[in-house]
């Protein structure tokens, strides 16, 4: 009987991991294995050691995509979490439309990524000048996204847009979880709203706080479908991220095997910035 | 904050912070029916007329329908495979969890999801075209498969704290192993079920980037590749783009507008978990 249960047990357990090793952890090592190697994507190869990994430090495009994707998901990260804080304690005060609201703004979430990014495209490229214009406004008259130094600023923004959904909901949880009282028993003490959220609020949503931040860097440092749709890189390559820069090079430049090399480059900075956020925030949420 | 009184200012707030959210998809209806001419004057203002030619063309000139379709039915074997198999998969995990072999199986699963898609990414599209993968049930089998890696993690967490007793019981009546989990587990895991087959159908629905790498035959696309791959042909007609665009997106905002409390309340218990 014993024996029986483990074999259905074990019949379920080796297709998962079979599949799961081929389809997953086998292009993976593969990846490592021709990061070694001068592989173009096709024909012959042959071992070149840490040759790759050399180059992408030296490789002024990589690290502009490195220098882009962090500026990028850090200021993307930290406009995201305030914005989705500030609307999920508005959604957790006593409003009228509560139902209403809140699936207005989670919305954003459930619609795709890049016909967003196209609709927004189209807003900063005629929508905003046009407004500029008729207010005359100077500032808005130009589309942020032909503008080399400015265009980063509008993939945050719809970043921004799109992803505040997800984290005010997650926040949302977190809130209704603090008893009523907590806050009635401040404000007897006299205590504003500034103290009641740095004092209440704040260390009891600490673990929300944590899982955003984690949440939503990872995703922002693979940002990809964003850019393909406002700037496709430029203009030039000042919006190309680290995603799209290994699209670009992979599949249409030739340059598999080095664009492997920067994969798992790319790979071990996103391990260890989750690491190290995952580590100094949880040291936060001990402390408060 | 202790009386009942309704907040106004916070409501008042928040209802104009939806113009944020709603201006965007305002444009994106309006346009749609507007023709190049009436994009010269004011864009804010209501279409002239609210004719459906701009719908029909863009239907015809990205073979909507077949996109459509394509969709539907990565989305719909997506989930069903996802929500039965992960669900079995976790299951054997949760149950064997005191032994090495399948404690290794877990954290291989879940430590999986740290691993960014780009480093997968080459040398996927390479395998799965070697093996004649690259269409549409290739797409279906990656999806799932990917899925274990979070999925074991949600799922397996809800299965341990299912009592042991309950599964006894069936096995002193008869049950199989097999019967237990689709009799008397499968049923209970209704709650996480819904969860899982609502992020799955989204990220399924939603992605961009692997079909756009695995998929070479034009034929398959899915709704978010036609967008992409018809960009350049739209770029002089914004009217027949967000046409294109109103109608994939409208499936989706469909589904949320009558689902929307369960698909909030699943995003969340997936999430917390």
């Amino acid at each position: 009987m014993m024996n029986k249960k483990n074999y259905v047990y074990m019949i379920i357990a080796i297709p998962a991991f079979i599949l799961f090793f081929i389809f997953h952890t086998y292009p993976a090592l593969q990846g490592i294995f021709y990061s070694f190697t001068d592989w173009k994507g096709y024909g012959d190869w042959s071992f070149v050691g840490l040759k790759n990994y050399l180059n992408v430090f030296k490789d002024e495009r990589a690290l502009d995509a490195y220098g882009f994707t962090f500026k990028f998901a850090v200021i993307s990260t930290i406009l995201v979490n305030i914005f989705s804080l500030l609307i999920a304690m508005g959604l957790n005060a006593k409003i009228k439309f509560h139902k209403t609201l809140r699936a207005i703004y989670f919305l954003p979430y459930i619609l795709s990524i890049l016909i967003v990014g196209f609709i927004f495209n189209f807003i900063f490229t005629h929508f905003l000048p046009g407004i500029g214009e008729s207010l005359g406004i100077e500032f808005l008259t130009k589309n942020i996204l032909g503008d080399q130094k400015l265009a980063w600023l509008g993939i945050v923004l719809v970043a921004v847009w799109q992803s505040v959904a997800f984290n005010t909901i997650l926040y949302l949880a977190g809130l209704v979880t603090i008893p009523e009282d907590l806050y009635e028993a401040a404000s007897i003490d006299g205590a504003g709203i500034w103290r009641k959220f740095w004092n209440i609020t704040f260390p009891l949503i600490a673990p929300f706080f944590t899982i955003n931040m984690v949440l939503a860097m990872k995703n922002f440092l693979m940002v990809f479908d964003q850019i393909v749709a406002l700037t496709g890189g430029g203009p030039g390559t000042s919006t190309e991220s680290i995603s799209l820069l290994i699209y670009r090079g992979g599949f249409e430049g030739g340059e598999f095997a080095y664009q492997s090399a920067n994969a798992v480059i790319y790979f071990i900075v996103i391990v260890v910035i989750s690491i190290i956020q995952l580590k100094f925030l949880e040291k936060r949420e001990a402390e408060s | 904050m202790s009386n009942k009184r309704t907040n106004w200012p916070v409501t008042t707030l928040l209802i104009v912070g939806t113009l944020l959210i709603l201006l965007p998809l305002y444009l994106t209806i309006t346009i749609a029916f507007k023709t190049p001419q009436e994009m010269a004057g004011n864009l804010l203002a209501l279409p002239k007329s609210w004719s459906l030619d701009n719908f029909t063309q863009a239907i015809e000139m990205t073979n909507f329908f077949n996109a459509l379709g394509n969709s539907v039915f990565v989305t719909i074997f997506v989930v069903i495979f996802t929500v039965l198999t992960n669900s079995l998969v976790a299951y054997a995990i949760a149950r064997n969890m005191h032994k090495k072999a399948y404690k290794f199986l877990f954290y291989y699963f879940v430590s999986a999801m740290f691993i960014p898609f780009p480093i997968i990414m080459l040398p996927i599209v390479k395998q799965t075209a070697a093996w004649g993968m690259d269409n549409l049930v290739g797409l279906i089998i990656l999806y799932v498969v990917f899925n274990l890696s979070f999925n074991t993690f949600i799922y397996v967490g809800y299965i341990r704290s299912i009592p042991k007793e309950l599964e006894e019981a069936a096995v002193i009546d008869g049950a199989s192993t097999w019967g237990v989990f689709w009799r008397v587990i499968f049923p209970l895991l209704a709650p996480m079920n819904a969860t899982v087959a609502i992020i799955t159908c989204l990220g399924a629905w939603n992605d961009f980037m692997l079909p756009l790498v695995m998929l070479s035959d034009r034929d398959m696309a899915t709704l978010p590749l036609v967008q992409y791959i018809f960009q350049s042909q739209f770029s002089t007609n914004y009217n027949l783009a967000f046409a294109s665009y109103i109608m994939a997106l409208a499936p989706m905002i469909i589904v949320y507008i009558f689902a929307q409390k369960w698909i909030i309340s699943g995003v969340m218990k997936g999430s917390i978990k």
